[in-house]
């Protein structure tokens, strides 16, 4: 939809050395386009976000950037900043139900508003060429975005006001206390400080699953076929304890360090493992004890490792702590899965000659 | 011991601070808290080290090595050979960075 607010403006109204862009004189530039949207989250975005959330397609679930007309607004409605990733837009017109507003899309290449931001594509040079492309000035008589606050990693407010003219407005942390933030435009404590609970904890288990499940499968399979099904059973035990049980058993879990937390959770899974593997009547007792030691060196090794890949999705681990986390307790990891692992070949090839 | 976030890289100059109180409205962990005449950093353990409340600040009274703690991209870029501090591999990498999209993590911050 064509914005009437817009009249275009002819580039032959500058001269050829101003204008950056090519231009045929006697032509209008055409205004900049305005979508339409509204609040309503249907079966499709429902199913959008489903998919989403199972990391199929990640790259497709997009929005078009640029400027939106939520409902009715006028030259007074404010106007809202997301990101072109139908998760993060979805959350933000729905919050919105019966407000009049413009939303600006910036080009966040379909990701959301906060890695968007970490990475810089939610930036201060986006959202100024945006502000730019959509004519936004012409499009409203005011000089304000609302950003989400998230959104403040990539954004110097400052610059904003100096390149644009358009002040940045922090908006909450969360798109479903905008109704009320929007009624005095002041964020409360809660407002402003992010968390992670079960719920956001748990939407994000589907995508570490499938992230890893493909390699566990294969392994799983030869496991099954090298050393029986309870081997086979370890190895998704161990994959689905890295990354399902640990999300959600995340705050529960001793220590600070997520490779500390995931050692402990994979000591825990091992152990009827460990007992399966140790209390084999039909092997000496040598090798029932490097198979329970196998199962104590290798699944919390794995664990751990998922555990620590899980800071990235988490709202708070800081690139100092992760770090030192990495340099401390991966050559750990390693030394583990490699003595478990040889272990393991060891009492394989034992088995395979007939030595046990 | 076993908490390897205790330190961090942000470091605050009150002397600086005229108070605009810009950093509590964009940090999500109230590490800064308001103070009398000037902010005051409140929770320094609980900084993520976004950046945020630095790149806001009018003054420069915060700086800060801004990052994503992100274990997988940082271990990404080692493999690689990249620099794990460059933030290179990080969500949002673009074809020709290291995780790419279809290696892309997802963040705990999808509804945000």
């Amino acid at each position: 939809m064509v914005n009437d607010n817009n009249t275009g403006q002819s580039c032959c109204s500058c001269t050829q050395q101003e204008s950056a862009a090519p231009c045929s004189c006697g032509a209008t530039a055409s205004p900049p386009e305005i979508r339409i949207t509204d609040s309503e989250i249907t079966l499709a975005n429902r199913l959008d976000h489903f998919l989403a959330r199972w990391g199929f397609n990640r790259e497709g679930h997009r929005v078009e950037p640029g400027l939106f007309r939520l409902g009715n607004p006028t030259p007074d409605s404010a106007v809202f900043a997301s990101a072109n990733y139908t998760l993060s837009f979805d959350a933000l017109r729905s919050a919105l139900s019966g407000t009049d507003a413009w939303i600006l899309v910036l080009d966040t290449r379909g990701i959301n508003v906060w890695c968007a931001a970490g990475k810089g594509t939610f930036g201060t040079e986006e959202l100024v060429r945006k502000i730019t492309e959509t004519r936004l000035e012409s499009v409203v008589n005011h000089k304000k975005i609302i950003v989400p606050q998230l959104g403040a990693p990539g954004i110097s407010c400052l610059e904003v006001m100096r390149i644009s003219g358009f002040s940045v407005e922090y908006g909450p942390v969360r798109a479903r206390d905008l109704p009320e933030y929007l009624k005095t435009h002041t964020a409360t404590p809660a407002m402003r400080r992010v968390e992670f609970p079960l719920k956001d904890r748990l939407v994000l288990t589907p995508v570490e699953f499938v992230h890893i499940a493909l390699p566990m499968v294969v392994i799983a399979v030869l496991l099954w076929f090298l050393a029986g099904p309870v081997a086979a059973l370890a190895a998704v035990s161990a994959v689905i304890g890295g990354t399902v049980l640990f999300p959600a058993l995340l705050p529960y879990i001793p220590t600070q360090d997520f490779s500390t937390k995931g050692l402990i959770l994979g000591l825990i899974i091992a152990i009827p493992f460990a007992f399966s593997f140790g209390t084999n009547p039909a092997l000496p007792g040598w090798a029932n004890a490097a198979g329970a030691l196998t199962a104590f060196l290798i699944i919390p090794a794995v664990v751990a490792y998922s555990s620590l890949n899980f800071t990235g999705c988490t709202t708070f681990t800081s690139r100092t702590g992760v770090k030192k986390e990495i340099f401390r307790y991966i050559p750990v990891m390693a030394l583990m899965a490699g003595i478990g692992v040889i272990m393991g070949i060891i009492l394989g090839v034992s088995r395979f000659i007939g030595v046990i | 011991m076993f908490d390897s976030y205790t330190d961090t890289s942000l470091i605050f100059f009150p002397e600086r601070c005229i108070n605009c109180k810009r950093c509590t409205q964009v940090c999500p962990h109230a590490v800064f808290a308001e103070g009398k005449d000037h902010v005051e950093l409140a929770k320094p353990a609980s900084c993520m080290e976004c950046g945020a409340c630095a790149l806001n600040c009018p003054v420069q009274a915060i700086t800060v090595q801004s990052g994503v703690g992100c274990a997988w991209a940082m271990i990404s870029a080692a493999i690689r050979g990249k620099d794990m501090d460059s933030g290179e591999c990080s969500c949002g990498g673009s074809e020709s960075t290291c995780c790419g999209p279809s290696q892309e993590q997802p963040c705990g911050c999808e509804e945000k």
